[in-house]
């Protein structure tokens, strides 16, 4: 099959690239455009550690044609970050030593900053739905929610 | 995945006739969250696609609007975060609104579409029995124009719509419940989020005073189809709106109106069980619901 070009902007930065139409948004961002924060779990819209944000929702990057994406706005975890430094959200987490291994991290925290840009002050019980499509072998999710928690205060704190 | 060609129509006409072009290798795209799972796994129920024509631009399916007059029309490409958040559907259409709003995680609801979920005519499928309770009826758009039919009749089992090769469905339209009106939707998994439906339960009452007028009930998951319940409504129609009707009917709905399977999520006599007890108890959230209506 021919390749097709999109254009799609990438965490703010507009993107051409010429994709087959049976590849991902996932494998786009990560093989094509080398953004390797996002990762493939289960490639089946279960785990969430390919989440991305599109359009201002988070979506499940395995199960999205790159050729849907075109034209979209996107933000990986790697967008997250300003000028060097880290988002209240990844502080958060390493402060609160919410991670182990880190592979759903990238996943795990452009869900929790999409929570917390809906909801600044959401309770345990909304923490918990929200990051609901995220799972984690390693930590338990304990420290993942303080993580959160500590985030949603220090933003509150600085607003 | 095998690749395949991808086409991108702008409307409902220029999707039926790219399909047509394509014949019967062709298959539209919605949110993906079933088709492109089944392509990866090769486990789609017809031949894999030669070519996807994809729905995502057509935004004439995207909408949903409500009016007192015709009551709710909801395009097949509203995702399931649109369904659950909309507030006329929140308000006058609550069992669907519970139906949409525990499909998948926040990141399946934003992808997955009402008209997806429809079409991929799965038992367990979490808007039908909601759909089935308000007697939503399916617009069908195709070669030969538009043709439609109630929700009842488009599922025909399991993976299987009475969708013929190059039609799309293009919109539900959802009749103003009655006055008096109460609706749920439940359904019961071993885990809260990201699982399918053992048994969903969707009831609607109307009730005047204490009677029931119209009541429905729709079952998910313990048939080969999501499928309405009519031994159980036909308890229900006339009845004091009371726990002794409630659980007649109940009754009338594990013993005559479901036919469910043992598999790896629950057996059969389980199944059966959960019908009859969530059933009464939906019917009892209903007419408190009801109540708080009228
Ligand atoms: C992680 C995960 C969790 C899930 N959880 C649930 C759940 O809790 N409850 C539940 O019910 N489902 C669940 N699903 C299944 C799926 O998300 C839903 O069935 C969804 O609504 C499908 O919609 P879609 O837009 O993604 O459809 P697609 O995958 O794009 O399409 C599904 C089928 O319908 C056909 N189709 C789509 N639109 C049309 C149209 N307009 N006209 C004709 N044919 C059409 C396609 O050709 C395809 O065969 C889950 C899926 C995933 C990946
Ligand atoms: S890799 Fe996308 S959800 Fe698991
Ligand atoms: S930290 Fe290892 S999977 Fe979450």
């Amino acid at each position: 099959m021919p390749r097709q070009l999109i254009t799609l902007t990438v965490n703010g930065r507009e993107r051409e690239v010429a994709v087959e139409p049976h590849w991902t948004l996932l494998e786009t961002v990560r093989d094509a455009l080398q953004l390797t924060g996002p990762k493939e779990g289960c490639g089946t819209g279960d785990c969430g550690a390919c989440t991305m944000v599109v359009d201002g929702r988070i979506v499940t990057s395995c199960l999205m044609l790159a050729p849907q994406a075109n034209g979209r706005d996107v933000t990986t975890i790697e967008g997250l970050q300003s000028n060097g430094s880290l988002d209240p959200v990844q502080q958060a987490f390493i402060d609160a030593g919410g991670l182990q291994c880190g592979f759903c991290i990238p996943g795990m925290i452009v869900a929790a900053r999409n929570l917390l840009n809906d909801n600044p002050s959401p309770t345990l019980d909304q923490i918990r739905e929200g990051l609901a499509g995220n799972l984690c072998r390693c930590t338990g999710y304990t420290k993942i929610f303080e993580a959160v928690e500590l985030a949603a205060e220090r933003i509150r704190g600085s607003a | 995945m095998r690749t395949f060609e991808y086409r991108t129509p702008e409307t409902i006409d220029e999707a039926i006739s790219l399909l047509k072009e394509a014949g019967g290798s062709a298959r539209p795209l919605a949110g993906g969250t079933d088709l492109v799972v089944q392509m990866k796994e090769r486990a789609t129920r017809f031949p894999y696609p030669e070519t996807i024509v994809s729905l995502d631009r057509v935004a004439e399916l995207r909408t949903i609007d409500f009016s007192d007059s015709d009551g709710l029309r909801i395009g097949s490409g509203a995702t399931m975060s649109d369904v659950a958040t909309h507030p006329a559907i929140q308000e006058r259409y609550t069992a669907l609104a519970e139906g949409a709003g525990v499909v998948g995680s926040l990141q399946t609801m934003n992808m997955a579409t009402i008209g997806g979920n429809v079409c991929n005519a799965a038992p367990s499928a979490d808007s039908a029995p909601p759909l089935l309770v308000y007697e939503a009826e399916a617009v069908i758009a195709g070669p030969n124009g538009r043709r439609s039919l109630p929700i009842a009749e488009l599922f025909r089992g399991p993976g299987e719509t009475a969708l013929e090769s190059g039609e799309l469905l293009a919109e539900l339209r959802l009749p103003v419940p009655p006055a008096g009106t109460g609706a749920v939707y439940e359904r019961n998994t071993p885990r809260k989020q990201m699982d399918i439906a053992v048994v969903g339960v969707g009831v609607s009452l109307t009730l005047s005073g204490d009677t029931i007028g119209r009541a429905r009930v729709a079952l998910g998951a313990v048939a080969p189809t999501p499928r309405r319940a009519q031994a159980a409504e036909a308890a229900l129609e006339g009845q004091p709106a009371n726990d002794e009707t409630f659980a007649k009917a109940a009754e009338a709905a594990a013993t005559d109106d479901c036919s469910p399977i043992t598999d790896i999520r629950a057996s059969a006599e389980y199944r059966r069980h959960l019908v009859k007890v969530m059933t009464a108890r939906l019917l009892a959230q209903a007419a408190n619901r009801a109540k708080g209506t009228s």
